[in-house]
């Protein structure tokens, strides 16, 4: 971290673990006896617990999303630039909790925690989770922290679709679901992209059938190279153009197969730090959690009739240059809410970011965020 | 603060308890004056810059391109379709009058006059481009793309089948006068209609 704690900083923090010593059913027909949820709170609740905000995270996040850890940690929380004393989401004015999802690796009940039954690592045999199961879990969570509604379900990307699921799962538990970067399920082509990173990850030699803890190893290739493919994805030309362009590592071509133009370079660094990071079985789950994600599909396949129970206003926002989950998948969220006539607010932000734009301060955005927190303040009065 | 006239028009025609439909809505002035009278439902707006401070006003804001159409909204989905001051500046005027008479049960359709008699002199005898207090800006520098006169638009109703319930045609300060009542299209500055389907 910085010498001194930014003003705006919500400074040291550090995680809490809610064991769970009960049952979940999952959407799959599968069950865990228990399980833990690991997770972090920035500012206080208040006396009513109507000022609560859910962050959901998406494929790789974790629950750490602001401060630091120790003086040491070079980098923040994921989203620290949007939360904090003063930033969009005010933690003067709001209790901020993020959770680790289930299936996760970052201290949550996942693949790489021990299998009660087995006292080996879950592993493969960790049972598929969904988005369903992720809002029933953190649900839970809710309960244990008092929390009957939500001030705010916020999330990007995957952490959007929890948010979307939230509203019309539970629509008396939240005022606002924040659906940013979203698409109401996913398309072929995006399964086809998950279906690449997961073919890359069991194809590594290393992987052996998803017990590599077993044998002592990780399948670092298979995950690198996933990773390599969701990033490219996540950017769009515009940005790796003006990030990289053509630049080459040395200056000239060498007619080999080497690194040697810098976009390489940085897809190297970038899978290297994830494949040592992140646990290959978490990615296959969070994939198939996305793949699967289709809240119409118990509603006949409309979208409109899906989203009918919902009593959460919604703010939902897209980045111009996001092809991933491109304006057009928001916008199929915005029409099925005005058809059922639903409070909603819909920005099409101009960024050249691409789908990685949710994470990034971009002014107009973060304008948006800010306007619409304080919106929720005045409608609750002090909170 | 008071409302600018032609908005405390379209204010008074609107119901209370309506659901209407502001096509765009710029920052939202339209849509609060209307909060207080129970009347709900959707902005559209093209501008980022206007976004957020909709959001501060608590009203439903959705950025959209006019130009597209309404896909988004069902046949007949809202008691009111209101566009003020923007017909001018679309690029098919005709197709988002029928788009606006499709989704809305009733219309309210505002635009500056362009058969005013001061845009009439200045082209006559000035040999340029009207310039006045509801057409402020040079004809390199402004949005407005499709001017009309209130014969023109009258026109458009006529051939679309469209019937005009009301209409207030006034000048620059939003005051009647003899002078409109007699000639509304060469004394007239803006002119609103209240229109639907026959």
């Amino acid at each position: 971290m910085p010498d001194s704690i930014p003003a705006d900083s919500v400074g040291l923090v550090s995680p809490q673990t809610l064991h769970i010593n009960a049952p979940i059913d999952l959407e799959s027909g599968r069950s865990l006896p228990a399980y833990d949820l690991i997770y972090e709170t920035y500012g206080q609740l208040n006396s009513s617990a109507s000022n609560a905000i859910l962050v959901c995270h998406a494929l790789s996040g974790d629950h750490h999303v602001a401060g630091y850890y120790s003086k040491e940690e070079k980098r923040p929380g994921w989203w620290d630039n949007i939360i904090g004393p003063g930033k969009p989401i005010d933690t003067n004015n709001f209790f901020v909790v993020c959770l680790n999802n289930l299936g996760g690796c970052k201290g949550t009940t996942g693949p790489t925690c021990i299998n009660p039954n087995t006292n080996t690592p879950y592993g493969p045999d960790f049972p598929v989770v969904t988005v369903n199961d992720w809002v029933k879990s953190q649900a839970t969570l809710a309960d244990n922290l008092n929390i009957e509604q939500w001030a705010a379900v916020v999330g990007g990307s995957l952490g959007g679709m929890q948010a979307m699921q939230w509203a019309i799962s539970l629509p008396h538990r939240l005022r606002h679901a924040l659906i940013i970067a979203a698409a109401p399920k996913l398309s072929a082509q995006n399964i086809a992209f998950n279906e690449v990173a997961r073919t890359a990850i069991k194809a590594d030699s290393d992987f052996h059938d998803g017990y590599y803890a077993v044998h002592d190893t990780l399948p670092r290739k298979g995950l690198g190279l996933a990773r390599m493919l969701g990033h490219i994805t996540y950017l769009s030309d515009e940005a790796m153009g003006e990030k990289f362009g053509r630049e080459l590592r040395h200056g000239s071509i060498n007619y080999g197969f080497d690194v040697e133009f810098q976009i390489e370079s940085y897809l190297r660094y970038q899978s290297e730090t994830f494949a040592e990071q992140f646990d290959a079985n978490t990615y296959l789950l969070m994939t198939k959690a996305l793949d699967y994600f289709d809240p119409a599909k118990a509603f006949d396949d409309d979208l409109a009739k899906a989203v009918s129970g919902i009593q959460a206003k919604c703010l939902v926002i897209s980045f111009t240059t996001d092809w991933r989950f491109s304006p057009e998948r928001s916008q199929e969220i915005v029409n099925a809410l005005l058809s059922a006539n639903k409070d909603v607010t819909y920005a099409k932000i101009e960024a050249t970011q691409g789908h990685d734009a949710f994470l990034l301060p971009i002014p107009r955005y973060h304008d948006i965020i800010k306007a619409y927190m304080e919106k929720i303040t005045t409608e609750s009065g002090a909170l | 603060m008071s409302l600018r006239p032609d908005l405390q028009i379209i204010v008074d025609w609107i119901p209370a308890g309506s659901r209407v439909l502001d096509l765009g809505s710029g920052d939202g002035t339209l849509l609060k004056a209307l909060q207080p009278n129970e009347v709900t439902g959707y902005g559209l707006e093209i501008d980022n810059s206007h976004i957020a401070h909709c959001i501060h006003s608590g009203i439903n804001i959705i950025q959209a391109d006019l130009n597209q159409g309404l896909p988004q909204f069902a046949d007949q989905s809202f008691d009111f379709v209101i566009l003020s001051q923007t017909l001018q500046a679309v690029k098919r005027p005709d197709f988002l009058v029928d788009e606006i008479i499709r989704v809305g049960k009733q219309a309210i359709i505002g635009f500056p006059n362009f058969g005013h008699w001061q845009c009439r002199l200045q082209l006559i005898f000035g040999g340029h481009m009207p310039i006045s207090k509801t057409l402020p800006r040079p004809w390199y520098d402004h949005a407005n793309i499709h001017l009309c006169t209130i014969k023109d638009f009258e026109k458009l109703c006529s051939d679309k089948h469209i019937f005009i319930q009301q209409r207030s045609i006034v000048d620059h300060a939003h005051q009647d006068s003899l002078g409109i009542k007699f000639a509304p299209n060469v004394f007239g500055e803006i002119a609103l209609y209240q229109i639907k389907k026959f």
